[in-house]
């Protein structure tokens, strides 16, 4: 499959999931593939980064379930910091373990997980659907009744994968992907490199975590993480993240940054990305 | 005669720490009698203390590289650690050990209110803010399941209001309106800033201003806050770091002296 294959499997008004952590691991040539797709009206599940904001930017974001927006290294999203204080998505705050609960809750196909996270929070206010469920036994605890966050599709990126949809992590933390995966009715999965699935074994079966049974589509997107992290394969591209951000809080900027990185393909991206560091190191 | 000598040696002492010193030890105190939880400080200073807790009084607390793995020894600030990895804390398990009640964070909010409540959000109305921040991050879950405490290093009428706009971290009013499943685990330790410490010890576990640092007046800190806190009687002073102390700040944990930026001379 290409991006652009996957991308037209989705549909405007769906609810996608997008696994890594703020800009870390992020999917993103699936996202710059949707941006140039005429996908809108999306709800967006995320413990979010330029993913976010970049879906933002573009209008393609109706409602956003997240329990942050941040670039790590910069702490803010110039995007999404717009997006909310224009009013121009609807915001649903969720505690980030409020989040994980939800995401598996939909993998296990049940309609809610109980927890304490969210009780006398503004996530009550942020979300005025939540329930409360009183526990049924001796102590009769009133919890918050998280529910299921079904995904139509879920799209993360990993080290790794054979054409199976076997995968390997190869960084520090899986995040939340597998259940991401398993949230979602169609998960697809973007990788630096398709290996054989003898290959994946080398690291042990701790990092095979997101499996083929949950995964409907595999491809390969080298640098497809760029600029967020995919450790050890590559670092987050720092000083290409403090020109996204500056270009996002400048228009004219912006406009040029779409022009430079955004308007094409994904091979015009990365041919943009290395003539950049070309450039930056002369 | 050698009395006389002494005081004015501890005065000199004295006049040697800075105030980040001294906010670094008030920060390592919150996790004094924590034992064996995942003490996670958000912040440099916060950071440098939590390290001070282990490396002094409190050596069985779990610190992490703040990314993903469990890490023993002392290690300066800014640098990876070099310590053997004791075990992984990837992001779902930092779920995991606070919903278990084993850890005891220290977030940095924009805006505190009387009762505790925290706002590391959005400044304005959470429709539409007029600022938006982080988002609520963990702060609903960890106040109502584990030990909470707080760093703000700048002490003003701005982040410390009556009422902050949107409630992350959930403090004790609206705990005890949200009923008897979110107060049972919830422990607001204290806050730490660039001018004083404050805790909860009160009858309705209002505010109270625990101690002030040196060169700091009751006065001023009353003024720097924008709601009435509770005073009883002769507010002691932050206590000062001891020389052993001042060392591993100075020399071990923090040598390029990454406190200065968060508190400024």
């Amino acid at each position: 499959m290409t991006e652009d294959q996957v991308v037209a499997e989705l549909r405007s008004g769906m609810t996608i999931g997008i696994g890594g952590w703020g800009s870390r691991r992020k999917p993103m040539a699936l996202i710059r593939a949707i941006l140039r797709s005429g996908l809108d009206d999306l709800t967006v599940v995320s413990y979010g980064g330029p993913d976010v904001g970049l879906l933002c930017a573009a209008g393609k974001v109706r409602r956003l379930i997240y329990g942050f927006v941040s670039l790590d290294s910069i702490p803010l999203e110039p995007h999404f910091q717009a997006a909310r204080q224009n009013g121009t998505i609807v915001a649903s705050e969720l505690d980030e373990g409020m989040l994980q609960w939800g995401l598996y809750a939909s993998g296990l196909r049940l309609p809610f997980l109980p927890t304490r996270a969210g009780l006398g929070s503004d996530v009550l206010q942020f979300n005025p659907e939540l329930r409360l469920v009183r526990s049924p036994y001796g102590d009769s605890e009133e919890l918050v009744a998280m529910p299921a966050l079904h995904l139509d599709a879920a799209l993360v990126h990993l080290n790794r994968a054979d054409t199976a949809g076997n995968t390997q992590y190869l960084g520090p933390d899986l995040y939340f992907d597998d259940l991401y995966c398993m949230a979602a009715d169609k998960a697809y999965v973007s990788c630096e490199r398709i290996v054989g699935t003898e290959e994946l074994a080398t690291g042990g079966p701790g990092r095979q975590r997101v499996q083929r049974w949950m995964v409907h589509g595999v491809i390969e997107t080298p640098n497809g993480a760029h600029f967020t992290s995919c450790v050890p394969d590559y670092d987050r591209d720092e000083a290409f993240q403090r020109d996204y951000v500056a270009a996002a809080k400048d228009p004219e900027l912006w406009a040029k940054f779409q022009a430079e990185y955004l308007d094409g393909d994904e091979q015009d991206y990365q041919a943009a990305v290395a003539r950049r560091a070309v450039e930056v190191s002369q | 005669m050698s009395a006389t000598v002494g005081a004015v040696e501890a005065a000199a002492e004295a006049s040697s720490v800075t105030r980040a010193e001294v906010c670094v030890l008030a920060c390592a105190e919150a996790w004094r009698g924590d034992g064996e939880i995942f003490a996670s400080p958000i912040g440099t200073v916060p950071n440098i203390g939590a390290r001070l807790a282990r490396a002094t009084f409190e050596p069985d607390l779990l610190l992490s590289d703040g990314e993903a793995l469990f890490v023993a020894g002392t290690w300066p600030v800014g640098d990876a650690p070099d310590g053997p990895v004791e075990g992984g804390i990837w992001y779902r398990s930092v779920f995991d050990i606070g919903w278990a009640g084993k850890r005891h964070v220290m977030m940095g909010p924009v805006q505190i209110d009387r009762h505790g409540n925290a706002n590391i959000s959005a400044i304005g109305d959470l429709a539409r803010p007029t600022r938006q921040l982080l988002g609520v991050r963990g702060a609903p879950g960890n106040t109502v399941n584990h030990r909470t405490s707080y760093w703000l290093p700048r002490h003003t009428p701005r982040a410390f209001v009556p009422r902050v706009d949107i409630v992350a971290g959930v403090g004790y009013d609206r705990a005890a309106a949200a009923g008897p499943a979110a107060t049972r685990f919830m422990d607001l330790r204290r806050v730490v800033t660039n001018l004083a410490v404050l805790d909860f010890a009160t009858p309705d576990h209002s505010m109270r201003l625990a101690s002030v640092h040196p060169g700091v007046t009751v006065a001023d800190v009353v003024a720097s806050t924008g709601f009435d806190l509770v005073i009883d009687g002769n507010v002691p002073q932050t206590a000062l770091p001891s020389a052993e102390q001042l060392q591993l700040i100075r020399d071990v944990i923090d040598p390029r002296g990454l406190r200065r930026n968060e508190v400024p001379e």
